[in-house]
């Protein structure tokens, strides 16, 4: 290998081709970054009010940015067809996010501003984020408050009625507004009830129970989607004038992780393989504080909210012999307040990829807390003793009442009584289909909103700004930008395009050789298989030993997945077996996939930990002058070809470019 | 294409047509029945005062108002709301019982009730145990139809020959029917609360709970002191 | 430890179901109750028969996808949605009657699997406060009292999971309807439209076929978000105000 930082190759040279670089092209460079939102907005195509009801939008995806979208856009005169998975758009995953989501409204007169969290959101995301996406974000993140405020949304308030604001990881001031701690909840019912305002006034048609398996596609240009509808199994064509993308993470291909059992990457990957670029598909957040992993059956991993880290504080024993003892019984003494000790500045506020990664490293010392599982103790306390003594019991009740019932709930452990425990957990993906600045995707007509977009996070995502980009995107970033698309229209096609009749067959074919393999293993032992896998070697800390393994093992494991998976039932049913099968074929291509860019990309930044990449004192060292692009990966075929690597350099005008330190 | 969702939505609905307003039909009726059953039980426990007073009371009855009333008015005014109110009443409970039925026809195999208390669960059957019991009632005591005693001009005569212990069933009918009632107010009363939309926190739920509780016994312990005290010798 | 289950079996929703009997061993106290059930899945899965179709997502007791009538109780005996339900609250040699939830409105699409849109239609209906996207006045404009901010999140974290109908004797769903009455109700965004959403989103209950309610409360003991039965008082009075105000 050269060592020559401009020209070393790639450690990933073997899996993939170099492409042509990209840029995003629809952004106005010629005004500085402030004013690229206002320009923008100026100068889009629109559409006359008359014409809105004939032009036809499918939104696949309900959750904060697929429902807010859907709604602005039935509000707006559009014909919207929304589709999802779940039972009711209610259940979209947003639902469960619950800490808060950021505003730059500068309530609480402490120096907050656009420019604070714009800067709050790039710093954040290490430099890896599209600066006119981070800024637009943060700009358009006063209004959302407005807007769901007047839905109303029950935020936390103050006793002189005016909203209340908390402060969350990574940032220096409180711009967090919340609701307890289900904001993601209230959110998203705001959201939901502003869609099914929208389908009683006919603008929008729900269908749901029904996946999306296939993105039709014609000379480039997105036409429409081919769904199952999960309960009779028929296979339905929906075909429309622009297709969004607002299906969420894929963080499940870890198998264990805080998303929902039915979270995937099918509608996302389906386009990818029709031509839609992946950005960054390695780029996850670990998050800090999870409820560790109690045994072999689990499930899912329940995440408890980073704004505890306001109060509690985190520490393992300084002695190893402790591990084993009641915390209370350890003195004060013998504590390690390891990111007290290490960050003075932030303390336990620092962002979410270093707190996740100390804590691994404190367990890998053999300092971890909690019953051993597989010989290591995974876990680390969260102690609210001083928040108790300093607040009030009652304070610390309203405050963070139903996070520890649920915790409860979980361990039956008493958090009032014992120090929490937690644990790192896969959270949020970064990562995802790669959008220009008006959302769409490479693939024309096809935008991409909310976390299924590589997003304006970079390689690490601040607390309580999910929340902020799902919205953002869904109720004043696309409304506008699809309609300067919708505005000149490609041509529709009819059912009969070949497009969709291959479209349809591949569909049927696909779902009759699950059915029809009749091998020895269910899919959820192939999906643990993997996770376990991508846990190991693409998870918190990456190295090129590990990757290679992981891909060559995830290569071997889709083989037999495809001769040796064992499905039940039938197609013309609800079968939830087969839902999984073809969910899990999706994710072991997109784990092979992660795997890849993991191992080009040789740094570390944000989310993003190589092993070969750190600083003397084990710090993330970033390095700027190979990678400072996003990884925007176009599908290249079936077994045999490999994908292309397409690089989109970021540059930056409004924020200087440093080694981002929280110490 | 397949639309699943949303295939219809009510147009035109209105407030007096729904389920809720059969409630508060049942609510208001039941309010009639509270305070005729309460002035009902004060009359007769004048019984305690003898039988001259007792006569007198039920003689100033059918003389009340007069004479702007025609003699026995107030009482026919009494009959006619009662009536109206038992119609609504029986009613707005048999539709709701019958729309409760319609809305689960398969049962479970197996279902706890966690916290419902035994008044609220037996309030349809009760109820027509209450309907059936003002039916004999009537006919005892009014229309003098059935279990004719006494002397058809003194009130009193009636009520005490009626419960002497040589016929111990008539007083174990209504002593029963007491119970019945006593369980229909306990949970009448807090619903009539609920239904008006009294209790709409947990103080005022708290409160309208406690004035069941309260006037069920009141009520119905008031109106079981006749037959028993006649039963065992106090009144005669 | 061992348990053994009784499952309600159906199909589809054409077709007749009846209860099956399974033994399951090697459960363990942290399991929760799904994952109980995703073990028994598996093993029906190697022996070749038809996995249990059952609604569950988030697992963390939020989203309300999950259901069940667990032993007579909806969600089961404790206070939680049935995913946060877990082993330890049965004993070893256990036997556990798993059932969907029942009613007509709530039709049975699979095994233990209901179709809970009705709902979905419910808020339809008017379960919203009219706010296009773009035409909110600045959010500090109106404050709301603390006390009245605070019950409308109270009670605006129903998650529509249908535990409430389920276990109402009479398939009421006044618990959700006056949940989300409730909510908007308090807030001053909520009063313009406060008479019509209530007429209306009755009426669609009615609709739908759930029943009337009764007042007993059990639809308050099984709801997982410990939803007071206030707020069917609350609804109750304001449609009673609609009433009045003629609508």
């Amino acid at each position: 290998m050269t060592e020559s930082t401009t020209t070393r190759v790639s450690d990933a040279a073997d899996y993939f081709t170099l492409g042509d670089a990209i840029a995003d092209t629809k952004a106005p460079h010629d005004v500085s970054v402030p004013q690229m939102w206002e320009e923008r907005k100026a100068h889009a195509n629109l559409v006359n009010p008359a014409n809105r009801r004939k032009i036809k939008v499918i939104m696949v995806g309900t959750g904060l940015a697929g429902a807010s979208a859907a709604a602005t856009l039935g509000e707006a005169g559009y014909h919207v067809e929304s589709f999802c998975y779940q039972d009711s758009p209610r259940r979209a995953h947003s639902i469960a996010a619950q800490g808060g989501i950021n505003a730059a409204k500068n309530y609480r007169n402490d120096g907050d501003s656009v420019y604070r969290l714009f800067y709050d959101t790039v710093k954040g995301g290490d430099f890896r984020s599209r600066e006119s996406n981070s800024w637009r974000l943060a700009e358009v993140s006063a209004s959302i408050i407005d807007q769901c405020v007047a839905q109303g949304v029950p935020f936390a308030r103050e006793y002189g009625g005016l909203l209340d604001n908390r402060s969350f990881g990574g940032v220096q001031v409180s711009r967090t507004f919340y609701a307890r701690g289900q904001t993601g909840q209230q959110l998203l019912i705001g959201a939901y009830q502003a869609l099914e305002r929208q389908v009683a006034a006919g603008t929008v048609t729900t269908h749901t129970r029904h996946e999306m398996l296939e993105l039709v596609v014609v000379d480039g240009v997105a036409k429409g989607i081919i769904v199952r509808d999960m309960v009779t199994g028929e296979i339905e064509t929906h075909l429309g004038d622009a297709v969004v993308l607002a299906t969420g993470g894929y963080g499940n291909v870890y198998f264990l992780s805080t998303n929902a059992m039915g979270c995937n990457v099918t509608a996302a990957w389906r386009a990818h393989r029709k031509g839609a670029y992946m950005g960054n598909p390695c780029y996850t957040q670990i998050h800090p504080t999870c409820i560790p992993v109690s045994g072999e059956n689990q499930s899912k991993l329940t995440l408890m909210s980073e704004s505890l880290r306001n109060d509690g504080r985190i520490w393992v024993p300084k002695k190893k012999e402790d591990c084993a003892k009641d915390p209370r019984d350890i003195p004060e003494e013998d504590r390690d307040y390891y990111l007290e000790r290490i960050y003075p500045a932030f303390g336990n506020l620092v962002p979410r990829d270093i707190a996740s990664r100390q804590a691994k490293y404190m367990c890998d010392d053999g300092r971890g807390v909690g019953p051993e599982v597989d010989g290591v103790r995974r876990g680390v306390y969260l102690d609210f003793a001083d928040a108790i003594d300093r607040l009030g019991l009652e304070a610390v009740k309203t405050k963070y009442g139903n996070l520890f019932d649920m915790y409860k709930q979980i361990t039956a452990e008493n958090p009032y009584e014992l120090p929490m425990r937690v644990y790192p957990a896969v959270h949020y993906v970064m990562g995802g289909l790669w959008v220009d600045y008006d959302l769409e995707s490479n693939v024309s007509g096809l935008f991409v909103a909310g976390e299924a977009n590589f997003s304006d996070q970079g390689a690490n995502r601040l607390g309580a700004s999910a929340l902020m980009q799902g919205l953002a995107d869904g109720y004043f970033v696309l409304p506008y930008t699809i309609a300067n698309y919708l505005a000149h229209p490609a041509e529709r096609i009819d059912e009969s395009h070949p497009a969709v009749v291959e479209a349809k067959q591949a569909v049927e074919e696909r779902i009759n050789h699950f059915l029809t393999v009749n091998g020895t293993r269910s899919v959820d032992s192939y999906h643990k298989e993997l996770g376990h896998l991508m846990w190991e070697y693409c998870g918190m800390e990456r190295s090129k030993e590990g990757l290679t393994h992981a891909i060559e093992s995830i290569r071997e494991l889709k083989a037999d997945f495809w001769k040796n998976v064992k499905v039940l039932g039938t197609a013309d049913t609800l079968n939830q077996s087969l839902e999984r099968a073809g969910r899990v074929a999706d994710f072991l291509e997109l784990g092979e996939l992660m795997c890849i860019d993991a191992l080009n990309r040789r740094e570390s930044a944000g989310g993003h930990f190589r092993a070969e990449s750190q600083t003397p004192d084990g710090e993330a060292e970033r390095i700027d002058e190979e990678f400072a692009y996003v990884a925007a990966w176009e599908w290249g075929g079936e077994d045999g070809h490999t994908p292309v690597l397409h690089q989109e350099a970021l540059s930056y005008e409004a924020i200087e470019m440093k080694a981002r330190s929280y110490k | 294409m397949t639309c699943v969702a949303t295939p219809t939505l009510v147009k035109g609905s209105r407030s007096t047509r729904s389920t809720i307003a059969l409630k508060i039909l049942m609510a208001v009726t039941g309010l009639v029945f509270i305070g005729y059953v309460l002035l009902h039980m004060y009359g007769n426990l004048k019984v305690f005062a003898g039988q001259e007073a007792f006569d007198e009371y039920a003689h100033h009855l059918r003389t009340f108002g007069e004479p702007m009333l025609p003699y026995g008015g107030l009482l026919w005014v009494i009959r006619a709301v009662l009536l109206l109110s038992v119609i609504g009443h029986a009613y707005s409970a048999f539709a709701l019982w019958s729309r409760a039925s319609k809305a689960r026809t398969h049962k479970y195999v197996m279902m706890k009730a966690v916290t419902a208390t035994l008044s609220s669960r037996m309030m349809r059957w009760g109820g027509v145990a209450l309907l059936l019991f003002v039916v004999f009632h009537l006919l005892h005591l009014t229309t003098h139809t059935i279990n004719v005693n006494g002397d058809p001009g003194s009130p009193y005569e009636r009520l005490v020959s009626s419960f002497q212990p040589g016929q111990w069933w008539v007083a174990v009918i209504y002593l029963l029917a007491m119970l019945a009632l006593a369980m229909h107010l306990r949970h009448g009363v807090f619903s009539v609360s609920q239904t008006l939309g009294y209790s709409n926190n947990a103080r005022s739920r708290a409160r309208a709970n406690f004035a069941g509780v309260f006037l069920a016994v009141v009520i119905a312990g008031g109106f079981a002191l006749v037959p028993l005290s006649i039963l065992f010798g106090i009144v005669d | 430890m061992k348990i053994k289950l009784k499952i309600w079996r159906q199909p589809n929703a054409g077709t007749k179901g009846a209860m099956h009997d399974y033994d399951l061993a090697e459960v363990s106290e942290d399991m929760s109750f799904l994952e109980m059930l995703d073990l028994l899945n598996e093993n029906l899965n190697e022996q070749g028969e038809d996995p249990v179709a059952f609604d569950s997502d988030c697992r963390e007791g939020i989203c309300g996808t999950c259901s069940l009538m667990i032993n007579g109780q909806a969600h089961g005996p404790d206070v939680a949605t049935t995913c946060q339900l877990h082993m330890r609250s049965f004993k070893d040699g256990d036997t556990i009657t798993v059932e969907p939830w029942r009613a007509e409105a709530f039709p049975v699409l699979k095994d233990l699997i209901v179709d809970r849109s009705a709902f979905d239609r419910i808020i339809q209906s008017g379960g919203f406060i009219s706010a296009n996207t773009g035409s909110a006045p600045e959010a500090n404009n109106l404050p709301v009292e603390k006390a009245k901010a605070d019950r409308a999140f109270d009670v605006a974290t129903c998650i529509g999971c249908g535990a409430c109908v389920a276990a109402c004797p009479n398939g009421s769903a006044s618990l959700f309807v006056g949940a989300k009455i409730t909510h908007l109700g308090e807030l001053p965004q909520g009063q313009p439209e406060r008479d019509m959403r209530v007429v209306d989103m009755v009426a669609q209950a009615d609709y739908e076929g759930f029943g009337g309610c009764t007042n007993i409360g059990e639809c308050t003991a099984a709801c997982p978000k410990e939803i007071p039965q206030d707020v069917i008082s609350q609804l109750n009075k304001d449609l009673r105000t609609a009433m009045k105000h003629g609508h």
